[in-house]
């Protein structure tokens, strides 16, 4: 909302409340973790350090775990927090990015034998496609029938998830039709490695810059402030600001939509190269708590998206190295947003629109 | 055929009993307005608050501990979004999140990481005499674990309070317009405490039906999408308890056309059947199959208190 240019005092004053936000939370993270391995009986000291370790602790690590899982978390927390500012309860990036996934492998393993650079082009557009048809159905019923989005999303997600276990035990399937899944998509379409870094694909960059340019459009641009506007009061935004509210959510809808399918068609491309039915652990889930920790701002999603990233792979190394059940970590995480929602509460002046939950009438 | 006629109606109730009763406590829930996103966490939290009662205790305090299981989410929900007025989608997503993280830590650090399979008590089939010799449908309806016939008189009674009962009333008052039911005197936050509460503990018990009338042991993430099944029955079955009966058999028989297939060996996409409930769902909901009503405050977050 802020479009004029703010004195360098307010920036390094914001700066410093950021910094002290992300230690707060780094804090608690750590301290929560530390409780509740005690609380369980595991040795503390071992298990922060495997958490360490498998996170941070290395190079490797941290670009082959870490931001290996970020990737995804940040297209598809993005694609929530964008949503979610415009008062579109999207939960549906689950779906979406499972569309988008099943659109890149198609596009991927049917054009075999084209240039490389065309066809990863193609399949990353078809990824947005698909995320974006996905997600157009439930933006239809919500502006001609004001039917929840938070229902219609959860159903499509379902349907989705049915949608490719029937793909890859069907039109998709690998050749000799044993397994459930499908080709494995040509080495000249994997997204390239970044040089270095071990497992890190180049999606990394697509998604930086995805989230950059939504900030961006959030921060700087009519159409932002078009969408902000629409999600804090779509009653003000109608009678004195004369925006279409409806054209406004709707388009948001499906930028929100087409980000999370990008997700699926990034991981197909850059991580997993075939399509099979857990292509995603919940990222579309995640994602929620990942912008919602955000304080939904795509800027603010590269830092979540990095932590809830090195949460999980470090999670990983916990249940390896200290026998700690990597569950604990999705205590953490769940813990980490009912604080923040507990603190928006209590203070009255969460950034969550008060219109988000209301459908607005057709 | 008839050999699987049979089958496929058990199945069908099989699935469906679960099903039902956590969509019959989100029935409630919803009529007074809110969405419980957390009944997955709840049903979660049952399944396992059952698996520990009835290894330690039998089945009767084993669905006495899936019910207060479920009841600990919901008074997590009840803290935030009845009292803090906190956003219920959030909240929500974060106590299933905190569900899935807790009965899987739990479970591992209390059984061992291997997951062991434990061999817990079971509630044993109560067949219902007469009844349960028709033929075709005797035994998928009335040779079933009690719990089963508890679904049987619990959506009638919910049908008959929601429509006979002040309190009924009130409840759907709030649901349509909480501001107006405030000032005709209604405690507002009491009684979505209270349907929140009994939608808990509906949840829990559908996840102790899952461990202590059908697996006979508990999986992590066991509850597998039931809660927000669950969800979709109660749009599907337009916000009344009869109607999510429905839902809940047309759910549980598109899961059992699968099994179906799978014993005539059909070699067709069963996938497609499973997703046909969520689409009916969608329609409904777009009012193609007559009209479904959501309550007109559904998922609003309500002022702070003065």
């Amino acid at each position: 909302m802020r479009h004029e240019k703010r004195p360098r005092a307010v920036w390094r004053d914001s700066i410093v409340r950021e910094l002290a936000q992300a230690v707060i939370v780094l804090v608690a993270i750590v301290g929560t973790t530390a409780l509740l391995l005690a609380v369980g009986g595991y040795a503390v000291d071992s298990g922060l350090a495997a958490l360490w370790r498998g996170s941070l602790g290395s190079w490797y690590a941290f670009t082959s775990a870490t931001l290996v899982r970020a990737i995804p978390l940040l297209f598809t927390g993005v694609a929530v927090a964008v949503a979610f500012r415009a008062g579109v309860l999207n939960i549906g990036a689950e779906g979406q990015l499972l569309a988008g996934a099943a659109a890149a492998a198609a596009v991927a393993i049917s054009l075999n034998g084209f240039p490389a650079v065309i066809v990863v082009l193609l399949a990353l557009a078809a990824s947005a496609m698909g995320g974006l048809a996905w997600a157009s159905i439930a933006a239809y019923l919500r502006s001609r029938f004001a039917v929840l989005e938070v229902i219609s999303t959860i159903m499509l997600n379902f349907v989705a998830l049915h949608g490719v276990s029937y793909l890859v035990r069907g039109p998709l399937q690998e050749p000799t039709h044993i397994y459930p899944q499908s080709s494995t998509i040509n080495d000249a379409f994997h997204l390239p490695r970044v040089v270095g870094a071990g497992r890190l694909h180049s999606g990394l960059l697509l998604a930086l810059g995805v989230s950059i340019v939504a900030g961006w459009v959030l921060r700087r641009t009519a159409a932002g402030f078009r969408l902000i506007a629409a999600g804090e009061s779509p009653s003000a935004a109608t009678s004195a600001g004369r925006i279409d509210v409806m054209a406004t959510t709707t388009l948001t809808f499906l930028a929100s939509g087409a980000l999370a399918g990008l997700a699926g068609g990034v991981e197909v491309l850059g991580v997993t190269f075939a399509l099979y039915e857990n292509i995603s652990p919940g990222y579309g889930y995640t994602a929620i708590a990942v912008a919602l920790l955000a304080r939904l701002d795509p800027w603010r999603v590269v830092a979540t998206a990095v932590l809830f990233g090195g949460l999980e792979a470090g999670a990983g190394a916990m249940q390896r190295d200290a026998g700690v059940p990597s569950t604990l970590v999705t205590v953490i995480e769940a813990a980490l947003i009912l604080a923040v929602v507990a603190v928006g509460a209590l203070r009255r002046r969460s950034s969550f629109p008060d219109a988000a939950a209301t459908p607005i009438a057709a | 055929m008839t050999d699987l006629v049979e089958p496929f109606f058990a199945a069908t109730i099989r699935t469906a009993v679960p099903l039902a009763l956590a969509a019959l406590g989100e029935l409630l829930v919803e009529r007074a307005g809110l969405i419980n996103i957390g009944l997955e966490g709840a049903i979660l939290a049952g399944a396992f608050g059952a698996l520990v009662g009835a290894s330690e205790f039998g089945v009767a305090l084993g669905f006495a501990s899936a019910i207060a299981a479920g009841l600990i989410v919901a008074l997590l929900f009840v803290a935030f979004v009845v009292w803090a007025r906190a956003d219920q989608i959030i909240t929500g997503t974060a106590l299933t999140l905190l569900s899935m993280g807790a009965t899987g830590t739990l479970y591992r650090a209390i059984y061992g990481s291997s997951g062991a399979a434990l061999s817990i008590p079971t509630s044993a089939a109560l067949p219902i005499p007469g009844l349960a010799a028709l033929p075709a449908i005797g035994t998928a309806l009335f040779s079933q674990p009690p719990i089963t016939y508890l679904v049987y008189v619990l959506a009638p009674a919910l049908a008959w309070w929601l429509a006979r009962t002040h309190a009924g009333l009130a409840l759907r008052a709030i649901g349509d317009r909480p501001d107006a039911a405030e000032a005709a005197g209604i405690a507002v936050d009491r009684v979505r405490a209270l349907a929140v509460l009994f939608g808990g503990a509906l949840g829990g018990l559908a996840g102790g039906t899952l461990v202590l009338a059908q697996a006979g042991t508990f999986a992590e993430g066991m509850s597998a999408g039931r809660g927000f099944i669950a969800i979709a029955i109660v749009a599907l079955g337009r916000w009344t308890p009869l109607g999510v009966i429905g839902g809940a058999l047309l759910f549980g028989a598109a899961s059992a056309l699968q099994f179906a297939f799978q014993a005539m060996g059909w070699n067709a996409p069963y996938q497609v059947f499973l997703a046909v409930p969520y689409l009916l769902t969608l329609a409904a909901l777009a009012g193609a199959v007559g009209r479904a009503r959501a309550p007109a405050s559904l998922g609003q977050t309500l002022e702070p208190r003065r």
